[in-house]
């Protein structure tokens, strides 16, 4: 149903959009996490390219959506047994990204409304996602709310109402915030231009993050070649704390 | 100054993990012991993610007792048959313990499993060690002489019987290895040395001498907390260098002002203020499982 919806949005869209198309650029393309990493922002910024004239009806609205990769993760919900709180639910989220900020240029229905927001995703209720029967799925809605909540708290999970400015119907320009504690993947940054909340075009760019230096090579001998690297953590931390101590006590005598 | 770490994947202020092993440290030169009772939790309540903080705890441990037992050496004071004995069981003990850690991370219960087994544990040896130094502090004023300590027991009625000349025992192997199973499996799950169990079993179940208890516990806990964060790294891979070293350097330090603070207390009063400590540790915990929490739902892990 959702696929059909989609090639025939795909089919209409260039008979519809072709009036107004959007090229944008990001003043960052790549994400490096080194160990002094604390954060990150990135502008996205660009123009609506057209070759007539503004035309009338409602205003242009501009979504900027940053994803890091989906991932199914597991939610658990903590019950009283026997006296004690522990985890006695749980529910599988099929997809749901590891960070996810959406900033537009106006208020929700306004900017977009529901039946393109199910076919592109963009608002974080659709980009968190369960499969499965309706059953199911009204099961693990308490879930996937209190995931949204969680990640909404730590800033993995962030929503800029009218964080877009737009000039002149033509250009326009956000700063997305990346926090301290992000993980590595493959990002995406999508950017629709919207009419009567209908999406009219997008924009999709890949933004890779990625651990460098001292981290990339600490990471990948932990993974690959954990024997070695768990002796030489031990080694390390054998040798830092035996000459610390061997420090102090040559500055005692 | 921000840090992000490789392994845990968080960024954290390097100045408070400098600061938490410095305050850990301090007490565990003060009272003797490891601090890995209370370095673990610390680590949870910052964030670092549980199976990182018990895996990166185990390679602290290792550091942190290496230079102790290099100055019992010198002393000493290590009776080698006896550690070879306990560290064998502590490391089948601590095999058994990470299959149990994986099987509960599997079911999303090893929070609780590690919260259970501190608030049991330490509340036992808290509320034990608090009752005995009131009694020792009651008996040095009233001037009394400490009761005889009973010379045979069951450890002298098992089979398989071994002399330990350094300990001066003639005792049966079979409690000591069953000693360091139970020590190695809780090292494992708690990301514990577990010395704060296995100097009273030494003492009290083993009857060894008083000397040669710490040199002795110090050298199974390398062996076997060393054993426990290969068996971390090689199977969770969750051992983060970067962690362990930052928490180590302030602990070091610590611990040398630790000691030295620790020399002008009396033991008695030294052993009550360490009971509190841990009693205190142990309702913290008790109290997060029984008060309702304020956020019911949690994340579980997503796997690499």
């Amino acid at each position: 149903m959702k696929r059909v919806l989609l090639i025939l949005a795909l089919f209409l869209a260039p008979l519809t959009a072709v009036a107004e198309e959007v090229v944008a650029g990001l003043s960052q393309n790549r994400i490096s996490i080194t160990t002094n990493f604390d954060g990150s922002e990135i502008l996205v910024f660009g123009a609506v390219k057209r070759e007539t004239a503004i035309p009338d009806g409602p205003p242009l609205h501009v979504i900027v959506a940053i994803a890091g990769p989906s991932e199914p993760v597991t939610v658990r919900k903590k019950a009283r047994r026997l006296g004690i709180w522990v985890n006695a639910a749980e529910a599988e989220i099929d997809r749901a990204p590891s960070f996810y900020s959406v900033a537009t240029s106006g208020p929700w229905p306004e900017v977009l409304d529901d039946v393109d927001d199910f076919l592109y995703e963009i608002s974080i209720p659709r980009a968190v996602r369960s499969l499965g029967g309706a059953a199911e799925r009204a099961e693990a809605r308490e879930f996937g709310e209190a995931l949204i909540r969680i990640r909404r708290e730590q800033g993995l999970y962030q929503t800029q109402i009218g964080a877009v400015e737009i000039t002149d119907e033509t250009l326009f320009r956000t700063n997305i915030v990346l926090p301290p504690s992000l993980t590595e993947g493959a990002f995406s940054a999508r950017i629709f231009l919207t009419r009567g909340g209908s999406v009219i075009d997008s924009f999709e760019t890949a933004i890779p993050v990625s651990k460098v230096g001292l981290e990339r090579f600490l990471y990948n001998l932990a993974q690959n070649q954990p024997a070695i690297y768990g002796l030489m953590s031990l080694a390390i931390a054998i040798a830092a704390g035996w000459s610390a101590s061997a420090v102090f006590r040559y500055l005692r005598s | 100054m921000l840090i992000y770490l490789p392994i845990a994947e968080v960024s954290v202020n390097a100045f408070l993990l400098l600061g938490l092993g410095g305050m850990v440290g301090v007490l565990s030169g003060m009272f003797g012991v490891g601090g890995g009772f209370l370095m673990t939790p610390l680590l949870f309540f910052i964030g670092i993610p549980p199976p990182v903080a018990v895996a990166t705890e185990a390679v602290q441990i290792v550091a942190s007792s290496f230079s102790g037992v290099l100055a019992h050496l010198r002393r000493k004071t290590v009776d080698f048959r006896m550690g070879t004995v306990l560290m064998t069981g502590g490391v089948i003990g601590a095999g058994l313990g990470i299959q149990i850690f994986n099987a509960l991370k599997a079911i999303g219960q090893v929070d609780l499993l590690v919260q259970l087994c501190y608030v049991v544990f330490l509340g036992a040896v808290g509320s034990l060690m608090f009752i005995e130094s009131l009694r020792a502090l009651r008996r040095s004023s009233k001037g009394g002489k400490p009761p005889p300590r009973k010379k045979h027991g069951l450890v002298h009625a098992l089979p398989l019987k071994m002399k330990f000349r350094a300990s001066g025992l003639y005792i049966s192997v079979i409690p000591p290895v069953i000693v360091g199973i139970c020590v190695g499996i809780l090292s494992a799950i708690m990301g514990v040395g577990g010395g704060f169990i296995m100097v009273p079993a030494m003492i009290y179940l083993l009857g060894m001498p008083t000397k040669v208890v710490v040199g002795t516990s110090l050298f199974q806990i390398i062996a076997v907390t060393g054993f426990t964060a290969m068996l971390h790294a090689t199977t969770n891979y969750t051992v983060d260098v970067v962690l362990a070293v930052l928490l180590l350097i302030g602990g070091v330090v610590g611990a040398q002002l630790g000691t030295r603070l620790g020399a002008r207390l009396k033991a008695e009063q030294l052993r009550i203020l360490l009971a509190l400590m841990v009693i205190a540790v142990c309702g913290k915990l008790a109290f997060d499982l029984l008060v309702m929490p304020s956020e019911l739902f949690s994340i579980g892990e997503t796997g690499h």
